[in-house]
């Protein structure tokens, strides 16, 4: 039995809910580390940035499922809903945070940097696209829209996920490499798929 | 400069209580308190001027050489050697020369200034520095009369500071000022922070404070210092002149392209602590205002 043959088997057995608690886990965490001092100085900018940035890797983990099965034969796609659904949840947090803790509930000020601020702009527009996503990840939803509105719908993913990367890589100073090293993982799992569906359009 | 404070001190010259306290007293009228002892504490109650925590100070920096983090300096700073350091003091000077920095520290006298600190990033703090006014040094060495211009340097030094690795900005760390904010009493050199030295994360030995001009500006570890007579390149302008411009004044009426400077959050206040107004000139607007009359400072940022 191969390694992947393996994985797949004890995939099929891992029920899927308790994995929505595990993934929220950072949350209580990092909320814990803020009081105690250990997010440093401004823990505000800290917790903003970390439940940014786990959003952004939950995203990008969505984007790795079909690749996986694809290339390697992995099968981890009924895990996709839950990292859908949890990134989405830390996208959200991010943005609540922000609102109310970094902004101190300016709204004024707000919708001028949602409107002036390219960055903001680009984040707050990816935080839209994923609402649609987030409401209609149920089966009752997949039921109603039938799959293939379904699946279009969701490929608003790929915007998103890109609004996210360019978020990051448009918020920092000077030439950093961490958001850089993001929006490449990000474009290379889109480029991934790029190839394939050419294919079975030809087919 | 004919506001310029004339500096002949000697090592045996200490300046009488009395005009340090009038001094001081000048200062803390414009905001600027300058704190020590009762008096101090008095006058930064009245200016509402209270300080950051010393952890607040060492803990949170912007010093990229060490790392981009905002705990990376602290961190990693250690690493920088600071004895024995010299200043180079070249251009349109009498005395040129590399100035060690006992001999500096000889001639100058320490005096602690309160100043607020402001971030181009929108966080502030309240720092009790110990320092020279700048002026005082670029007296020692005699400026001539055509520089209009000063330009600063941080030390580069690969095996000591990780950060320089990357190209985050183009090294060294270069600043500038027109002489007569160079000039300016508000103006220093600092060398310490709570009467301690100043710790290497924060600039060790001695770095310039412009307290009305966002961080960037107050060049740390500086290793040279040159009168010109040209505006000098800064770091953050080469990088992104859009975004930062020479003079990088605090302003709450122009905004970074992309945030808003309209306000700011005191460093230290937790998960609940509030945003709050940021001040014209970061507060000294009455002190330096002059300086930038009849200017577009829209144009100007």
């Amino acid at each position: 039995m191969s390694v992947v043959d393996r994985i797949n088997g004890v995939a099929r057995k891992v029920p899927t809910w308790p994995l929505y608690i595990l993934g929220l886990l950072p949350v209580p965490w990092l909320l814990y580390l803020a009081q105690t001092g250990a997010l440093g100085r401004e823990p505000i900018k800290e917790l903003e940035h970390e439940l940014g940035l786990i959003a952004l890797q939950l995203l990008i983990a969505g984007l790795t499922i079909t690749s996986l099965r694809r290339y390697l034969g992995l099968n981890l796609i009924k895990f996709r809903r839950m990292i859908g659904v949890l990134a989405f949840t830390y996208v959200a947090l991010h943005l609540l945070v922000w609102v109310v803790l970094d902004m101190s509930l300016l709204w004024g000020q707000m919708w001028a940097d949602i409107w002036k601020r390219p960055y903001i702009t680009v984040g707050m527009a990816g935080f839209l696209m994923l609402l649609p996503l987030a409401a209609t990840s149920n089966n009752l939803s997949l039921r109603k829209m039938g799959a293939v509105a379904w699946r279009k719908l969701h490929k608003l993913t790929y915007i998103a996920v890109l609004a996210g990367g360019v978020h990051f890589l448009w918020l920092v100073k000077g030439f950093q490499m961490e958001p850089i090293l993001y929006m490449g993982a990000i474009l290379f799992l889109l480029a991934l798929r790029l190839p394939a569906r050419k294919v079975a359009q030809r087919a | 400069m004919a506001r310029r404070w004339k500096n002949t001190l000697s090592e045996n010259d200490v300046t009488p209580e009395n005009v340090f306290l009038n001094r001081r007293q000048l200062m803390a009228g414009g905001a600027a308190a300058l704190g020590l002892g009762s008096i101090g504490g008095a006058l930064e109650a009245a200016e509402g001027l209270e300080p950051s925590s010393y952890e607040d100070i060492t803990q949170y920096n912007n010093y990229y050489e060490f790392g981009t983090g905002k705990s990376d300096p602290a961190q990693n700073a250690h690493l920088l050697t600071t004895a024995p350091w010299s200043v180079k003091i070249d251009g349109l000077v009498d005395k040129p020369g590399d100035y060690a920095f006992e001999d500096i520290m000889k001639a100058m006298t320490i005096e602690e200034r309160i100043y607020r600190f402001r971030c181009v990033e929108a966080w502030s703090m309240v720092i009790p520095w110990n320092g020279f006014e700048l002026a005082d040094l670029l007296a020692m060495a005699g400026v001539q009369s055509d520089a209009k211009y000063v330009a600063f340097e941080t030390a580069l030094r690969p095996d000591e500071m990780p950060g320089v690795r990357y190209p985050v900005l183009d090294w060294p760390y270069v600043e500038g000022l027109r002489l007569d904010e160079a000039m300016h009493p508000l103006t220093m050199m600092a060398t310490g922070i709570y009467g301690k030295d100043i710790p290497n994360q924060n600039g060790a030995p001695l770095r310039l404070v412009v307290p009305w001009k966002y961080g960037f500006k107050s060049i740390k570890s500086v290793v040279r210092i040159t009168l010109t007579d040209k505006e000098p390149p800064t770091s953050w302008n080469q990088a992104n002149a859009r975004e930062y411009g020479f003079y990088s004044n605090v302003n709450p009426e122009v905004d970074h392209p992309r945030w808003s400077q309209a306000s700011e959050r005191v460093v230290g206040g937790g998960l609940f602590s509030k945003r709050v107004p940021t001040l014209m000139l970061n507060g000294y607007a009455d002190e330096v205002g002059d300086l930038y009359a009849g200017m577009d400072l829209s144009k100007f940022f």
